[in-house]
């Protein structure tokens, strides 16, 4: 078994409200290895975003880590704050956002930025951080990086964007890259050439990915493990193949019926009744019992069920024969 | 063959975009040489990239933007700008965004009614509201939603409303811009089921507007690829899908991922990205792009050939995938 990177344990964020504390995420453990990329699915509201920002402490207060823990090469970090957590974050840990515009800065050129972020981690001369920033571009498929290097980010397109935020990310050499919906805003034919950057370098630098997407095209493509979130609580964690192909929650099960899959007729797609359940009304027992056509007197009592490695949530999950979509 | 509710040939919209105080004035194709026909209870399918002019087309077809060339024809009259006050009404769109497209202010019932106001003035207010109250339970929504206010609703529902508006008026023709992009899995299915119903039940002709190669394969009937403002294929669902004869076709069905961890297939990765529509060369304009390009694409610019599944290329992909 490869190194452990990232072990999140029984992590819960709550956010105090006038009608009292909502948890968007609540009790989630899961862990990510070396060179492996870990899916984390769900839909809007599911706390998918939140437990990636809660990692490298990016919550927006109110919001806060309430328990659990969060290790990260064997030392615990949910307790770092201020110059110790930016130490963290950029050296140990690289983002990658949805929109690349946003995460650079248009008044610098993006070698700049580069070398700014090297020499803020990494104890380098400017010329030798210079040439690092020209490899750096080079590694992520960006051609001319020699002359690139002096651009500024409006002078790129989406893709190439999404690329100079990928090398930004890498420069400093990082553990773990959290890439929350990283392709979301772009377009099909570039999605495919980003996740395949993505999985080269994690492939071939060793780089834990913690990969937060709504796509479950994205997911198949892309991940080696997969956690499913369902309002704030883990739903299903295991292999990719057993999870998409052979899911053991009925709430993955039905995720994966209604996705029209391209293979699919005109026929009607599988619906699930309902709507996730807003924060502050989230049922006792299993969040999914209201919608779940397995629920019985049990789920919805609580504690809830827990989650682990390659099973589901649930008191009730579907068996080898029913799975199969 | 029934006869088509709408039909375009030749459709073409261009922008004049001023390039500043000192630069010269360029033209923008954001779509070019279109044709097609809409038939009653069956969908259109577009897909391309952004930038490839699928906007433009849906803006062109509900009447708000006037063609630089070609025509429209609705139950085989020609479209003149003098009718498109009339014609409105039987051209429908619902848009990809529900929280932007509906009036925080209003109740459902007002926006649902609005359009009977301005464009059925001599109907009384109980016929209007019957109606309203009707088509609310058309799109399964329920009575009490009546009157309620947008901020009420999940984005599923709010989809739903907005095509409950855009059904008020009766239209032969339905646009649907995206119309389940920025809804979740679980929503997007329901939105889905609920637009084939209501075909099946209205007789609607719609032309769906999507980049989501998935969705398409799911609702088209036919299937229209588009890039850079220009379509480079045309056909049946099945057939595009099936055998696609456009490179660009087939590297965008190669490059969507599908949601089957198993199916890793071998992916053409298309180097580069799409060129600014200013910036369009005499030849194919997928040439740069491709991998089958040969000199005569560089200066020749193909058109759409063959008969019942057309593609714009000197090349074309053969039946053997060659």
């Amino acid at each position: 078994m490869s190194k452990t990177v990232l072990s999140i344990r029984d992590f819960c964020v709550e956010i105090p409200t006038r009608h009292g504390i909502v948890r968007p995420v609540d009790g989630v453990s899961y862990d990510i290895h070396e060179g492996e990329i870990l899916g984390v699915v769900g839909e809007s509201g599911a706390g998918k975003s939140m437990a990636g920002n809660a990692v490298i402490d990016l919550l927006s207060p109110p919001a806060h880590v309430a328990s659990g823990e969060i290790w990260l090469n064997g030392q615990r970090i949910d307790q770092l704050k201020g110059e110790a957590m930016r130490k963290l974050r950029g050296k140990e840990i690289g983002m990658v956002f949805q929109d690349p515009l946003t995460s650079l800065n248009p008044l610098l050129r993006i070698g700049d930025q580069l070398v700014e972020t090297m020499q803020t981690h990494l104890n380098l001369s400017d010329s030798q951080a210079r040439k690092r920033a020209v490899a750096a571009l080079e590694e992520v498929g960006i051609p001319g990086a020699a002359e690139r290097v002096n651009s500024y980010p409006h002078e790129f397109s989406g893709g190439m964007r999404q690329r100079v935020v990928i090398a930004l990310a890498l420069c400093a050499e990082p553990s773990l890259i959290i890439a929350d919906e990283p392709t979301t805003a772009l377009d099909v034919s570039v999605q495919a050439q980003i996740i395949a950057l993505l999985k080269r370098l994690c492939r071939e630098r060793g780089t834990a990915v913690m990969l937060i997407t709504h796509d479950m095209g994205v997911i198949a493509e892309a991940t080696d493990r997969v956690a499913v979130m369902y309002a704030g609580r883990l739903a299903e964690l295991g292999p990719v193949e057993q999870v998409l192909t052979r899911p053991q929650h009925p709430y993955t099960h039905g995720l994966m019926a209604s996705t029209p899959l391209a293979s699919a007729g005109k026929d009607r797609l599988h619906q699930i009744p309902g709507a996730m359940p807003r924060l502050d009304a989230v049922p006792d027992g299993c969040a999914f019992h209201p919608r779940c056509p397995r629920a019985t007197e049990v789920c919805r009592r609580p504690p809830p069920p827990k989650v682990e490695n390659g099973l589901a949530a649930c008191w009730h999950p579907l068996v080898e024969e029913e799975k199969v979509l | 063959m029934t006869a088509p509710v709408m039909s375009a040939k030749g459709l073409t919209r261009h922008y004049d975009v001023s390039g500043g105080l000192f630069s010269r004035s360029q033209v923008l194709r954001a779509v070019g040489g279109l044709d097609f026909e809409l038939y009653a209870g069956k969908t259109l399918a577009v897909v391309g990239e952004s930038g490839c002019g699928k906007s433009t087309l849906a803006r062109l077809v509900t009447f708000i933007e006037e063609p630089t060339e070609g025509a429209l024809t609705l139950d085989g009259k020609p479209v003149t700008r003098a009718d498109w006050p009339d014609l409105r009404s039987s051209v429908q769109i619902v848009f990809q965004d529900p929280y932007g497209s509906l009036n925080p202010r209003q109740t459902i019932g007002t926006i649902l009614m609005e359009p009977l106001v301005i464009n059925r003035p001599k109907m009384s207010g109980k016929e209007r509201e019957a109606q309203a109250r009707k088509t609310l339970g058309l799109v399964g929504l329920r009575p009490e939603h009546f009157d309620r206010y947008p901020h009420m609703f999940s984005g599923g529902q709010r989809q739903r409303i907005a095509v409950a508006r855009a059904l008020m008026l009766e239209p032969k023709v339905l646009v649907l811009d995206e119309p389940v992009s920025a809804l979740d899995l679980s929503i997007q299915s329901a939105i889905l089921n609920l637009l084939v119903d209501l075909q099946d039940r209205l007789n609607l002709a719609y032309l769906f507007i999507s980049h989501d190669l998935s969705v398409v394969h799911h609702v088209a009937d036919d299937v229209i690829v588009m890039y850079l403002g220009r379509a480079v294929e045309k056909g049946s669902k099945e057939a595009v899908f099936a055998a696609p004869k456009h490179p660009y076709t087939k590297a965008l069905l190669s490059a969507t991922p599908r949601a089957d961890p198993l199916a890793k297939a071998d992916r053409i990765k298309l180097a580069g990205e799409l060129p600014s529509p200013l910036e369009v060369g005499a030849g194919c304009p997928f040439a740069p792009r491709c991998w089958k390009t040969q000199d005569r694409c560089r200066v020749e610019r193909p058109d759409l050939q063959g008969d019942a599944h057309l593609a714009a290329c000197h090349f074309p992909i053969g039946p053997d995938g060659a």
